[in-house]
């Protein structure tokens, strides 16, 4: 019962870590850029979402909803200004730039709202589920969770696959100069992929916040490089990869902390990420590019 | 008499040499004289052994070719490693200098060594699968530190991991506590001590770069399909970059750390591999004097916007995109063209 209730934990953190991970796994599949602000633009949905339901007594749904559009808006804005002027650019210096917005997110967040953590409300209450005689508990933020990444998995994908926009997006990703030809505009279609990925890291801060409750302003920060992990380790610009990637790190990281050591749980995700590069180099569900000379 | 060829790249490296020492010399005068802030005097430690940092990354960002986002661990070997030889030499080798050099030297035989079994795999990746796996090293390497503990006493050396079980025998000590870093060192570092720093990492960096192996180097860089075409052998020739960087980056580290009394591992994250990073990005790529340059004002940076107190890393964060916008947008790069060429069109006309 031990086992299934650590397995159920690490889902929990991996659908987590898995959302987030969909949010870089389309801005890289789109602007083929290491979005390293996404972190932080998670930390920023979390304290809007904190701000609607503890200071203005929103209800949490709304206050969610409300945490979405302003980090889509946040998404949208980051890309006009700071990445759209570099798109012709090496990609080092993209990703410099990329740096710069989340530092700046980063102090922006210490300003605005102080490094006094806040204690996060759950979206969900507290309550949690009993099974087989209490022998195994699951608390209803995890099951929230892993219904949100579902969700969330089997929206993107129907909107990728069928919508307009979303093949658009994946023209786009493709060849943004055919794309362009064939009249999609590139630009447009560049911020709605930005919007969606900053509207799902709003969710990812709401969960993250509700299942570990401390808000700072480095919230982000961690998450979002073991999210990332997430996505190169599932195949970045996957969407499925970034489901397997992330929910494989969670059950992992759990694991690694419930059976071998705690201190030691982050080395040895990443030695594994390590291990399942050197035998797929393009992560798993990624596709493995041919070399033409 | 040979005529000695003065080539365009002999002539920058000696540019290079020549503002280092200028620098050292005029702030060596400054501080003689009294002219220098006390806390920019604290930094110049520090400074030197960012300006080494950048340099060694240059060589694999900028020479190599490949982005490396765990720079921070090899310096976070170096600083473990060197600052505990000079504990275990402190009765041994009674001169601090000597002391601080062989210590330097053991962290960048250390981080070497570090480097090449990280080589191994990591040289195998390509593009973003490479930096994503340099950042675990990285982090590997710091949780590593960070549970590591060990202690000599009469028997040897003690080592194990997770928690202190070094049994240490009477009149033993504890060298590295685990999360608690090292403690009480004996800061031993110079200002010259990083100067000579600099100049040899220079001359290293130089001499490899101008070298059959360096031309190798870089054409593996351009074309890696031609380079292996013609039958050079990649993996060769990139772990020699690679190898000699974490070598550079683990004496920059040793003399980092021993410029404080403590060193804990989480000094050395994934912020300070960007830190550095920034600083050879920002230089240009594989220009060294650019990475000196950065390295040197973006550490200053900070402190002289202090005034602006809560405000200073807002700034820095803004400077930064700034800075990337201005030099890489091309319809701005484009504009300070035209400005320059238009300057010059007026300079004629006079």
């Amino acid at each position: 019962m031990t086992f299934l209730n650590f397995l159920i934990s690490g889902i929990s953190l991996g659908s987590i870590y898995a959302i987030i991970a969909l949010g870089y796994t389309m801005v890289y599949g789109i602007a083929k850029m290491l979005n390293f602000a996404h972190g932080d633009v998670i930390m920023v949905g979390a304290y809007i979402c904190f701000y609607a339901i503890s200071r203005f007594e929103l209800p949490p749904l709304v206050g969610i909803l409300l945490a979405m559009i302003v980090c889509m808006l946040l998404g949208i804005i980051i890309e006009r200004l700071a990445y759209k002027p570099l798109r012709s650019a090496p990609s080092l210096a993209v990703l410099i730039t990329a740096i710069g917005v989340s530092y700046f997110l980063q102090n922006a967040a210490l300003l605005l709202w102080t490094p006094n953590p806040k204690v996060f409300p759950s979206v969900v209450g507290d309550g949690k589920v009993e099974l087989f005689g209490g022998q195994l508990t699951i608390s209803h933020v995890t099951i929230v969770t892993i219904v949100a990444c579902v969700a969330i998995m089997i929206f993107l994908t129907v909107f990728t696959e069928s919508t307009k926009m979303g093949k658009a997006m994946r023209a786009c990703s493709e060849d943004k100069g055919a794309a362009q030809l064939m009249g999609i505009n590139v630009n447009a279609t560049i911020s709605i992929t930005f919007a969606i990925g900053s509207g799902l890291a709003a969710i990812a801060g709401a969960l993250l916040c509700s299942a570990y409750p401390t808000l700072i302003p480095t919230t982000g920060s961690m998450p979002g490089i073991k999210a990332f992990t997430a996505a190169v380790f599932g195949g970045i610009g996957s969407i499925p990869g970034a489901l397997l990637g992330g929910l494989l790190l969670g059950v992992i990281e759990i694991f690694a902390k419930a059976y071998i050591s705690t201190q030691l749980s982050d080395a040895i995700v990443f030695a594994v990420l390590i291990i399942v590069l050197l035998v797929k180099p393009a992560g798993l569900l990624g596709k493995q590019i041919r070399e033409k000379v | 008499m040979k005529k000695i060829k003065w080539s365009k790249t002999t002539g920058k490296n000696t540019m290079t040499y020549g503002l280092v020492i200028l620098a050292y010399v005029v702030l060596q005068l400054f501080g003689a004289a009294g002219l220098m802030s006390s806390s920019l005097k604290g930094m110049l430690i520090p400074i030197c052994a960012y300006v080494a940092m950048a340099i060694s990354l240059n060589l694999t960002v900028g020479v190599l070719g490949e982005l490396s986002l765990g720079h921070a661990g090899f310096m976070s070997v170096g600083a473990f490693c060197g600052t505990s030889t000079a504990i275990l030499l402190q009765n041994a080798v009674p001169s601090a200098p000597l002391r601080l050099a062989i210590s330097l030297v053991m962290g960048a035989l250390f981080a070497a060594v570090v480097g090449f079994l990280i080589g191994i795999p990591v040289l195998r990746l390509r593009g973003d699968y490479l930096a994503i796996v340099t950042l675990a090293f990285g982090e590997i390497i710091k949780s590593i530190f960070n549970n590591l503990y060990l202690g000599v006493d009469s028997h040897g050396l003690h080592v194990s991991l997770l928690s202190d079980r070094t049994n240490l025998a009477e009149g033993g000590s504890l060298i590295i506590g685990g999360p608690m870093g090292i403690g009480g060192i004996q800061k031993i570092a110079t200002f010259t001590a990083g100067f000579v720093l600099i100049m040899v990492t220079l001359v290293v960096v130089f001499n490899l770069v101008n070298s059959r192996a360096g031309r190798a180097i870089m054409a593996i860089r351009d074309n890696r399909i031609a380079a292996e075409s013609i039958g050079l052998n990649i993996t060769k020739y990139k772990m020699m970059a690679f190898v000699t960087s974490a070598a550079l980056a683990g004496a920059a580290g040793a003399l980092f750390a021993m410029n404080y009394s403590t060193v804990v591992a989480n000094k050395f994250d994934f912020n300070t591999s960007i830190l550095v990073l920034v600083f050879v990005v920002l230089g240009g790529q594989g220009n060294m004097l650019g990475s000196i340059i950065a390295a040197a004002a973006l550490t200053i940076l900070p402190e002289a916007l202090r005034e602006y107190a809560d405000y200073r890393m807002l700034v820095y964060a803004i400077i930064l995109i700034l800075v990337m916008l201005a030099t890489n947008n091309p319809t701005l790069k484009s504009w300070l063209d035209r400005l320059k060429s238009g300057r010059r069109k007026a300079k004629e006309a006079i």
